[in-house]
């Protein structure tokens, strides 16, 4: 097995702490909430990859039947659909009272 | 009954043809403006006649007999249906209300028949006297207007129509006064009397107002049947004294009496058939007629009728006194028309109301010939007035000179024209009334008789006897007045002759037709009077006993003789008077003679007191002065006090305001709010509505977990 091309769990757990972080900062710094929840997906999907890697790895120890995080993946992406029927929804919602989806421009619940 | 139940068309047709003039005067030629003024007074007079004809026979049937006869045409204020009710001084209810209705009883139809008579002849004399004058429509406009109000006052059947009569004839005196409008002294003259006969007016309001209270009623028959009804409690009786001073003060005003004579002299600014018509013979004994037509009242209150009597008497003396040494014609004809009014109210106030009547019914006649014979001569002496400018007119002008010199045999009471039986009336009631109680008044109406004879036999000689005083220019042009003005002057005359024999006295073998005829209006009167002189005198004097004819003749000689004395000064000093003629009061007493001509000084005195016309320095006189002393004490003193604690309130509001709004709001309200919202400061960082600061901020807070537990 050639060590150059040995895809290891680390290199899944550097991926997804790359994806997370670009989640991160999108999250932080876009003002276009459209942009936010992509950037969220961003931020679930780097989860997805740890939860893969991890069942993955666990595979190797415990056997194929070991499918928990696998499982849990597929949750996530449910919720993440979910999340972003509800995010969009707000959005459209907000969009109509004040024409603008600029999230620092949503001020309004503050002190 | 026609001219009886028409009777309302006499005051109607002066007022139809005054409206006339108004609207159509200034296009119409001066003979249809005569013509139609001329006209409606010629009718009222002819209306007037047949109304009193047919009164005389209705009052002296046996259903009517003595009753007045009494045509309301409509109810002018108040209503039938008792909107307009009041309480009387004696707490029973009484209605508001005066009717358009006429009266008619021998009162008002003596003044109905002279003031349509003598009223017509001098509308017929003021065609030729005014001839030549502007405004030609405008003055007949006027006097017409005048007829109405005059004929309104006369056959008004209650108060409020009277006054409004009263109130008409005072406007066309302005109006009239006024007439050369452009020259200053006629229209402060008009001026003056207006405003003095104001004075008078209020007192007769005020009058009126009592006599509806007292007696819940305006009309003259049932006022008077009240009053002669008796029996009031002395409260009652007290009022009915003011109710009756007051509505003299409205006679004062009126008919020139003491103090309010002194527009009267003045009013002769006015052409002078005005003069002859309105201050002479007919508006100004209005006053005498109200307090006639309110003799009930009067004889209720003794107090009002001494007052009445020594008002009058003074008047008279006092006015002649000033005629004595007038030197403007028509101005000693004013101050005796004066003074013969303070006679008639002589009469009245002793309670002589039927004498007082009577001469008013004969100066009508002879004051009204003196002024038109007046106006004759200023016309003839082309407008002067002065008598200092006369003098020999009795030959060119002889008409006048004659009718003239009739007018003033009646005035001075010489047997047998008309004045010598009014006055000498009016002097005996005064000698007899009350078993003597006014005796002493009588001597100021003997020593008055006197001056009248002197004045006037010194107008007559002075103005048509001595020698000619005028200029060449003034003298070319006399001339004797067209027959429109002579013609009235004869008919006067005839009137002033034989006026008096109506009341031929019974001691001189007459009948006195004229007491009797007023009979129904005053006898009732003359009962109370009998039964009150036993207390009401004057003073405690020896009480004459019943009807002295030898007492009577007495008098009446001593009359002649005071006129014939009046008479022989007047020639002796006079008669040969030319110029540069010596006055024989100046001779005597150059004060008294000054201050004869000068009135007494009383307008001067008016002045002082009530005009404010004089000023010491910057500081007005008198009751204007006090008033505006007690402005200034408002405008500053009072005003000040109150200004001052606006002005202090204000500083206490402005330190209490400011006080408020720094150490109050500022510290103990705002202080406390601020000091928390400073404190608040870095609590409200964490929530100030930007989504991506929380965001931020878990971040933050999820790094430091991973950090503390990561390197713990």
């Amino acid at each position: 097995m050639d060590t150059m091309f040995h895809i290891s769990t680390l290199h899944y757990m550097v991926l997804s702490a790359a994806l997370f972080l670009l989640g991160v900062i999108g999250v932080l710094t876009r003002r276009n909430v459209v942009i936010v929840l992509m950037s969220i997906e961003l931020i679930l999907n780097a989860v997805n990859l740890n939860l893969v890697a991890f069942s993955h790895y666990w595979q190797g120890i415990q056997g194929a039947n070991a499918l928990h995080g696998q499982v849990f993946a597929i949750f996530v992406i449910t919720d993440a659909a979910a999340e972003a029927a509800v995010g969009l929804g707000i959005l459209i919602a907000f969009f109509r009272n004040k024409e603008t989806i600029n999230v620092d421009e949503v001020n309004l619940l503050k002190w | 009954m026609l001219f009886l139940n028409h009777i309302w068309l006499i005051p109607l047709l002066p007022a139809f043809g005054a409206a006339v003039m108004f609207v159509f005067g200034r296009k119409l030629q001066k003979t249809t403006v005569s013509a139609v003024c001329v006209g409606t007074i010629v009718l009222a007079f002819l209306l007037a006649c047949g109304a009193v004809w047919q009164y005389s026979a209705w009052s002296s049937s046996q259903e009517h007999f003595h009753q007045p006869y009494e045509k309301t045409l409509y109810t002018w204020l108040g209503s039938d249906t008792g909107h307009l009710t009041y309480k009387t001084q004696s707490g029973a209810p009484a209605e508001f209300r005066a009717d358009a209705g006429f009266l008619l009883d021998p009162l008002s139809s003596i003044w109905l028949l002279f003031v349509t008579g003598v009223g017509m002849l001098i509308h017929i004399y003021s065609t030729g006297y005014m001839a030549h004058e502007g405004g030609y429509y405008r003055f007949f406009g006027y006097l017409n207007l005048f007829m109405f109000s005059m004929l309104t006052l006369i056959l008004a059947n209650n108060y409020v129509l009277l006054f409004v009569g009263w109130e008409g004839v005072g406007l066309c005196s302005y109006l009239l006064i006024g007439f050369y409008f452009h020259r200053k002294s006629a229209s402060d003259a008009a001026n003056k009397a207006f405003i003095v006969n104001r004075i008078g007016d209020a007192g007769f309001l005020l009058g009126m107002f009592f006599i509806a209270w007292i007696f819940g009623s305006l009309q003259f028959t049932k006022v008077t049947t009240l009053a002669r009804a008796g029996n009031f409690s002395p409260e009652t009786l007290t009022y009915i004294t003011a109710a009756t001073l007051l509505l003299f003060v409205g006679a004062c005003g009126k008919s020139a009496q003491l103090p309010l004579y002194i527009w009267l002299p003045d009013a002769m600014e006015g052409p002078t058939p005005v003069s002859a018509l309105i201050h002479a013979a007919t508006m100004v004994t209005a006053g005498v007629y109200m307090v006639a037509r309110s003799n009930a009242l009067f004889v209720l209150a003794p107090t009002s009728m001494k007052t009445v009597a020594i008002v009058g008497a003074l008047t008279a003396i006092f006015a002649a006194s000033i005629g004595l040494v007038q030197n403007d014609i028509k101005r000693v004809l004013a101050y005796s028309t004066v003074s013969q009014l303070g006679y008639m109210f002589l009469a009245l106030g002793v309670g002589a109301f039927a004498a007082g009547v009577f001469h008013v019914f004969t100066h009508a006649f002879f004051k009204a010939l003196l002024f038109l014979g007046s106006g004759s001569v200023i016309h003839a002496m082309s407008g002067e007035q002065d008598m200092r400018n006369m003098g020999d007119l009795h030959r060119r002008i002889p008409v006048t000179h004659s009718t003239m010199f009739i007018a003033t045999l009646a005035i001075a009471g010489i047997f047998p024209f008309a004045g010598f039986f009014s006055k000498d009336a009016i002097l005996w009631e005064t000698w007899s009334r009350e078993g003597g109680a006014y005796r002493f008044l009588w001597y100021i109406g003997y020593a008055t008789a006197l001056m009248t004879a002197f004045y006037m036999f010194r107008l007559m000689y002075l103005t048509f006897h001595g020698r000619p005083r005028m200029s060449h220019d003034v003298e070319h042009h006399i001339h004797e007045s067209p027959a429109s003005m002579t013609v009235p002057l004869v008919t006067l005359a005839l009137c002033a002759i034989v006026a008096g024999w109506l009341g031929w006295p019974q001691s001189l073998g007459g009948s006195d037709r004229f007491t009797k005829f007023l009979e129904p209006v005053f006898a009732p009167e003359a009962r109370v009077l009998q039964i009150e002189g036993q207390t009401g005198q004057l003073y405690e004097g020896a009480k004459e006993e019943g009807h002295n004819t030898g007492t009577e003749w007495l008098l009446m000689g001593l009359s002649l003789g005071a006129a014939g004395l009046g008479w022989g000064m007047a020639w002796r000093s006079y008669r040969h008077a030319d110029k540069g003629y010596t006055e024989p009061i100046a001779a005597a007493s150059p004060p008294v003679y000054n201050t004869l001509l000068n009135k007494y000084y009383v307008d001067e005195g008016y002045d002082y007191v009530f005009t404010g016309r004089r000023k010491v320095g910057d500081v007005r006189l008198g009751v204007m002065g006090l008033g505006e002393a007690s402005s200034w004490f408002d405008s500053h003193v009072i005003d000040g006090a109150v200004n001052g604690a606006g002005r202090i309130t204000r500083l206490f509001a402005t330190i209490s305001s400011w006080w408020d709004k720094w150490i109050i709001d500022g510290i103990g309200v705002n202080g406390p709010a601020i000091l928390a919202r400073m404190l608040s400061y870095p609590a409200r960082l964490f929530e100030w509505g930007q989504v991506q600061w929380y965001a931020l901020v878990m971040t933050a807070g999820l790094v430091g977990f991973v950090f503390y537990y990561v390197y713990h």
